[in-house]
């Protein structure tokens, strides 16, 4: 009941501006172009592969992926960064509110909004519907992933915005350590093969590739869970540190 | 209502209150009069359960602010200092969230929405948005929010600041008309606020408590200032020497003027007899007596002299 006043009021307040608008208008016109010429390129230059499987797992993670990563974090940074730097926190604080039910609110309502960006994403597979039907079914995969992925990048923005007052410096913390559990893989020819089994089971990249596949495997769903559970552990604590900070 | 005990609060090396005990019955109105940066808004953190006292026990309506933190919320309402709100919300919405998570019922939220907009003077910006609004009504904005779900305690930090005098005085009217039904704790600067609408007064400095006083005996502290500003139209030199002659003259202090009357300010002792002393004389003398007119004391000069009357009594 509390929680979802404040998720009323945590939406109010991303409609009452341009930037959602705005935002989810660049994102979809980046993938549509992307959507587009990597099709075409799949389409001219992939003879001999299965054409649409590879499309879409390419797409679904170079793509929409990596710009939801490049997006999250304009919208995490206020999180709890901005009612700091205003001083609104004080009232939530002073308000009959669990902080877990604050950080709840917070996270779910961000998560509401991006939901949009994926529903806007809905268009790229009906058009290729539309011109050859295929089996709907991986397609449950593929969002589930986008959707845990999304949710991951969440929480760990939740927590960058929970440590400063500073929007700045919470959209690019929260940047460099997404992109960091995104690239961590990518530099196989450094590391021993035994090494980057290890790292691979760190990387958002891997895992939500696997779902990009098409294949919803427990690891992964295990991994992304993990990795939102502990990143909302640290918001938690973090909110909580106003209590022990000061004491003897 | 508000009882603390021993109080202390340390924020790292620094000990921004050290040991305050008060209490405010239910139905009275507190002031906490202190100098900028004395412990009054941290003091006010603590009741509200932002953060909880490093030391000591605080607790509302018998329920302590640490244990029972949610319950305690759920009976104050507050005003931070600086009031400050979610600019990007209308008026209805933000004090519609209040309602919600101040677990008001849905069935009545509408009906209490309308009630304190009206007795804060909002229904006519209901629909605008709160960072649009000017200082005056989100001042306003502020109070309802920490009215609205008919709290037991009211904590006020500097209510009036920044505010016009008439908005000041519409506000003082606002908090005079809570009291009696609420309990109210409220915090300010300026020291003629506290004499118009508390009841008692607490004044702290550097963390402590250095007087307790009611608003009566506070007004009477500061009418009983013994500085009397004075202007006589007479012969310079005699009128300074009748002055001198004066019961219980401490200090004589001239203003310099331009058109040839006496304007001094001097302190005695006494005060009011000085003053009668002063008047008689003058007359007798058959001067022109322009002005007679004890100065207020400020709140420095109170702070001074508590301060000072603070350090001679052992503790």
């Amino acid at each position: 009941m509390r929680t979802l006043a404040l998720i009323r009021k945590e939406l109010a307040s991303y409609f009452a501006g341009p930037l959602v608008y705005v935002v989810i208008g660049a994102f979809l016109l980046a993938t549509g172009y992307r959507f587009y010429t990597t099709l075409n390129s799949y389409v001219t230059f992939g003879f001999g592969m299965n054409i649409l499987e590879h499309f879409w797992e390419d797409f679904f993670v170079n793509h929409i992926g990596f710009y939801l990563l490049i997006v999250v974090p304009l919208f995490t940074m206020r999180l709890i960064a901005e009612e700091r730097r205003l001083g609104t926190i004080e009232l939530l604080y002073t308000y009959p509110l669990r902080d877990g039910e604050i950080m709840m609110a917070k996270f779910v309502a961000c998560l509401l909004v991006f939901l949009l960006f994926l529903a806007g994403t809905l268009v790229y597979p009906a058009i290729v519907y539309a011109i050859q039907p295929f089996d709907p079914t991986p397609f449950l995969a593929r969002y589930l992933g986008a959707f845990l992925f999304l949710a991951s990048c969440i929480a760990c923005g939740l927590f960058v915005s929970s440590l400063t007052e500073s929007q700045v410096v919470a959209s690019s913390c929260t940047f460099v350590l997404l992109l960091l559990f995104w690239i961590i893989t990518w530099n196989e020819a450094a590391v021993s093969s035994s090494y980057l089994i290890a790292l691979s089971q760190l990387s958002t990249f891997d895992h939500f590739f696997s779902f990009a596949r098409g294949v919803i495997d427990l690891k992964d769903l295990t991994y992304f869970a993990l990795f939102i559970g502990f990143f909302l552990f640290l918001t938690l604590r973090s909110m909580e540190s106003r209590r022990w900070r000061g004491r003897r | 209502m508000i009882d603390v005990q021993g109080l202390v609060k340390d924020f790292g090396t620094t000990r921004a209150v050290n040991g305050v005990d008060f209490s405010v019955r239910p139905g009275e109105i507190m002031g906490l009069l202190g100098p900028n940066g004395s412990g009054k808004t941290t003091i006010m953190r603590v009741l509200t359960g932002f953060f909880p006292p490093s030391d000591g026990r605080v607790t509302i309506d018998g329920l302590d602010v640490e244990e029972h933190s949610l319950a305690v919320r759920e009976r104050i309402g507050y005003l931070p200092e600086n009031v400050v709100l979610y600019p990007d919300l209308t008026v209805r919405r933000f004090l519609t969230f209040c309602a919600e998570v101040k677990g008001i019922a849905a069935a009545q939220r509408r009906g209490r929405l309308d009630e304190v907009m009206t007795a804060c003077g909002l229904t006519e910006v209901a629909g605008k948005l709160i960072g649009k609004l000017s200082k005056g009504y989100r001042q306003r904005v502020g109070i309802a929010q920490a009215v609205i779900h008919h709290p037991k305690v009211l904590v006020l930090d500097e209510p009036t600041v920044g505010l016009d005098p008439r908005q000041i005085v519409d506000i003082r009217t606002l908090i005079k008309s809570l009291g009696g039904s609420t309990t109210i704790l409220l915090s300010t600067h300026i020291l003629p606020e506290v004499s118009m609408t508390c009841e008692r007064v607490i004044i702290i400095d550097y963390g402590r408590i250095i007087a307790e006083d009611t608003a009566e005996g506070l007004t009477r502290r500061l009418q009983g200032s013994h500085e009397t500003r004075a202007r006589i139209a007479g012969p310079r030199a005699s009128v300074l020497r009748m002055l001198d002659g004066l019961p219980a003259v401490d200090d004589v202090r001239e203003e310099p003027t331009t058109d040839g009357i006496v304007t001094i300010v001097l302190r005695s002792s006494l005060g009011d007899e000085t003053r009668r002393a002063l008047a008689d004389q003058v007359v007798q003398n058959g001067w022109g007596l322009l002005e007679v007119r004890p100065l207020p004391m400020s709140l420095e000069d109170l702070f001074v002299r508590l301060v000072r009357s603070d350090r001679e009594t052992p503790a």
